[in-house]
């Protein structure tokens, strides 16, 4: 046998970054391979993960919010996040989603249109991952289309009363606070919410049969009196949520790639020692041919990846650029996780074997963040001037 | 308490390596090099004596200019600073020679302690700690799989093949480690952030006092003559069960003293 490469090193796509960039995915990598590889499996299987620990251990390694600076964020460059994203979710997509809700989508909203008190009060304690948040935007009846969102808050006196359902929040069941988005006279704003108030109710949502290694819940608010220092100053209308979600699909455009490379990984060790009809799996164009197709895609994406990384390291990243990102690279990771799967046969489908628990993953990582349809409208109506959203 | 952590870059032990063919040293250049594992371990046991009782910790390395991507690595973990000592002339140093480097160093640098790992995964010849402590005149607790620290005794539970001895110092002192003595942490990312700021002192030969000729392949007091790779691993034994391949098993493992 001559001489192997692995798909990420065949590019020589590490030649890319930094010393300081690769220690970071170093780090992380090795966290994974401690804290989430040798029981993730377990997790999925039983549907209970436990990610109180987990967002400690992922706080310790500064992980939580890595990307954004003070209040005990590490600060770090968008590459080296998308990087610990990658990492993080070539153990598991649900690990990732914690911390890109924790990070991205929580702590981000509290960072960018939070009081000072708000920050001071929760991002440290958030960084460590000793409190946990969530960031409830969908509701059951609107999803794609958030602006007609029914959540409602209504003065009473000073305070805010707040009424309304949010659905499919991840973290939830687990969360100390939540940002809630919320429709008042002005529009669209954000609340955070403590999940001890009385009139909140936080429903656990069972028979997921994708992300099972995240906790997923739905948030009802009855009448939820809340102090007028609870909403969010500087979130005026749709766009603040909007904002939060470029974010974490930032983060999603790297981390799609983490499950498709141990999807690839996985059946080249497979394809490499399963013999039939005398020779390796590996041995036969068939399996060669879909390894290179698969690679070639792998290899597009992290390259489109770090692009989109470098324009965010330069202040110059727009929205519809990552609807690119988010697109391709789900896309592809989901192509990629089926047919990783095709060449393990009827290991393929089983948990002991990593892939299939990718793929159904994906599924989820597809639909949330904005779907597939929504990105293409996005990028639809950059190129043609014309929306077709409604 | 100050801590000095001794830390060497060598050629990672998970991939080929293999001597050059002019001068018998090992081949830097070609290899992806890494921070020697068993460092790692005294990195660690340095960072906690220093988080529990205060103190600072330092490292020092001796090797080429390239041996300083290693050290920031390991400045990641924690520790407060660095020396480095490089020189061209030190290129081909035996054990012997690094130890007058390591020890001209640690002389001006202020101790209670010198940890180091107990070998080196590419020379591994685990005389450095005692070759130290004779230069220094202090005591050499090697081999360490436990180490307490009160005031300035240090006591050590020394890993034997048998089991494990009980050693007693009063500091300074060297102390080697196993891997069995702790668990490394990872570098965090603030810890990878701050390690791009912390200070690298660098050191020639010159600085130390050492004269060039008593180091280097010129003053090595040992010399690889020739070398070879390792044979290919050959197919093994395959014991075939008609019956008895159990005993066979046994047989086998017996005569190679397995059991
Ligand atoms: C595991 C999981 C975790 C989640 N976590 C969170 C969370 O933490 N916080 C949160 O707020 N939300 C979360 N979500 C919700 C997620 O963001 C929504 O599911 C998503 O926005 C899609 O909304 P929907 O499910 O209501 O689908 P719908 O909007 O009803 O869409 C159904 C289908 O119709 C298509 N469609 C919709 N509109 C159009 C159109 N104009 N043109 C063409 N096709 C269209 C969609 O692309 C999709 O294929 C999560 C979802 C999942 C599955």
């Amino acid at each position: 046998m001559t001489d192997r490469v692995t798909p990420q090193e065949l590019l020589a796509l590490d030649s890319l970054l930094t010393a300081e960039e690769a220690a970071f995915a170093d780090s992380v990598r090795r966290l994974v391979g401690d804290v989430v590889r040798p029981h993730v499996a377990q997790w999925y299987e039983t549907g209970v993960t436990p990610v109180r620990d987990l967002a400690r251990e992922l706080g310790k390694l500064g992980l939580l919010g890595a990307h954004l600076t003070g209040y005990g964020c590490a600060g770090v460059s968008a590459v080296a996040y998308g990087l610990s994203c990658l990492e993080l979710e070539a153990g598991d997509s649900g690990v990732r989603s914690l911390v890109s809700v924790q990070g991205s989508l929580a702590m981000y909203a509290i960072w960018k249109y939070g009081s000072e008190e708000q920050k001071q009060e929760w991002l440290p304690r958030m960084a460590a991952g000793e409190a946990i948040g969530c960031f409830g935007l969908t509701e059951p009846d609107h999803g794609s289309d958030p602006a007609g969102m029914t959540t409602r808050a209504v003065r009473d006196g000073d305070d805010w009363l707040l009424t309304g359902t949010k659905m499919w929040i991840t973290n939830a069941p687990v969360a100390e606070l939540a940002v809630v988005w919320a429709k008042v006279d002005q529009g669209v704003t954000g609340f955070v919410v403590p999940l001890d108030l009385p009139g909140v109710t936080v429903n656990e949502i069972h028979n997921k049969l994708s992300l099972r290694a995240s906790a997923t819940g739905e948030l009802v608010f009855d009448r939820v009196r809340l102090p007028a220092s609870a909403q969010l100053p500087e979130a005026r209308g749709l766009k603040a949520p909007l904002s939060c979600l470029t974010e974490a699909r930032y983060g999603i455009v790297w981390g799609a790639l983490g499950a498709a490379r141990d999807c690839l990984e996985t059946a080249i060790d497979y394809t490499t020692t399963r013999t039939q009809f005398g020779r390796p799996l590996a041995g036969f164009q068939l399996t060669q041919a879909k390894l290179a197709d698969l690679t070639l895609e792998y290899q597009k994406g992290w390259l489109l990846a770090h692009h989109l990384g470098r324009l965010a390291d330069s202040g110059q990243l727009k929205p519809e650029q990552v609807s690119v990102g988010k697109l391709n690279n789900v896309r592809e990771a989901i192509a990629i996780a089926r047919t990783c799967r095709t060449m393990l046969g009827a290991n393929g489908i089983s948990g002991e074997y990593p892939i299939m628990r990718h793929a159904n993953n994906l599924e989820s990582v597809l639909t949330y963040e904005g779907t597939s349809e929504v990105h293409q409208l996005v990028i639809g109506q950059k190129l043609t001037g014309l929306s077709a959203f409604a | 308490m100050k801590i000095v952590v001794l830390v060497k870059q060598v050629p990672d032990s998970g991939s080929e390596r293999s001597l050059r063919a002019d001068d018998g040293t090992v081949d830097r250049a070609s290899a992806s090099n890494v921070i020697n594992e068993m460092d790692e371990y005294a990195i660690e046991e340095a960072l906690k004596i220093a988080e529990a009782q205060g103190g600072e910790v330092t490292l020092l390395t001796m090797g080429p200019d390239a041996a300083t991507e290693s050290i920031r690595k390991a400045l990641s973990m924690g520790p407060d600073g660095a020396v480095h000592v490089t020189d061209d002339a030190l290129h081909g140093s035996c054990a012997l020679g690094t130890s007058k480097v390591l020890a001209a160093a640690l002389r001006t640098l202020e101790f209670d302690l010198v940890l180091c790992g107990a070998e080196s995964t590419d020379g591994r010849t685990q005389t450095m700690p005692h070759m130290l402590a004779e230069r220094l005149g202090v005591p050499a607790l090697t081999g360490a799989r436990k180490l307490t620290v009160e005031g300035s005794t240090l006591t050590v539970e020394r890993q034997t093949d048998e089991g494990y001895e009980v050693v007693q110092a009063t500091g300074p002192a060297i102390v080697s480690v196993w891997d069995t003595i702790n668990e490394p942490r990872y570098p965090s990312f603030k810890g990878i952030m701050a390690a791009k700021k912390k200070p690298i002192a660098t050191k020639s030969l010159a600085d130390l006092g050492v004269e060039a000729g008593e180091v280097g392949l010129a003053g090595a007091t040992s010399k690889v003559l020739s070398s070879a790779k390792r044979p290919a691993r050959s197919g093994g034994q395959k014991v075939e069960d008609s019956g008895n391949g159990g005993a066979d098993l046994v047989a086998y493992l017996s005569a190679e003293k397995f059991v």
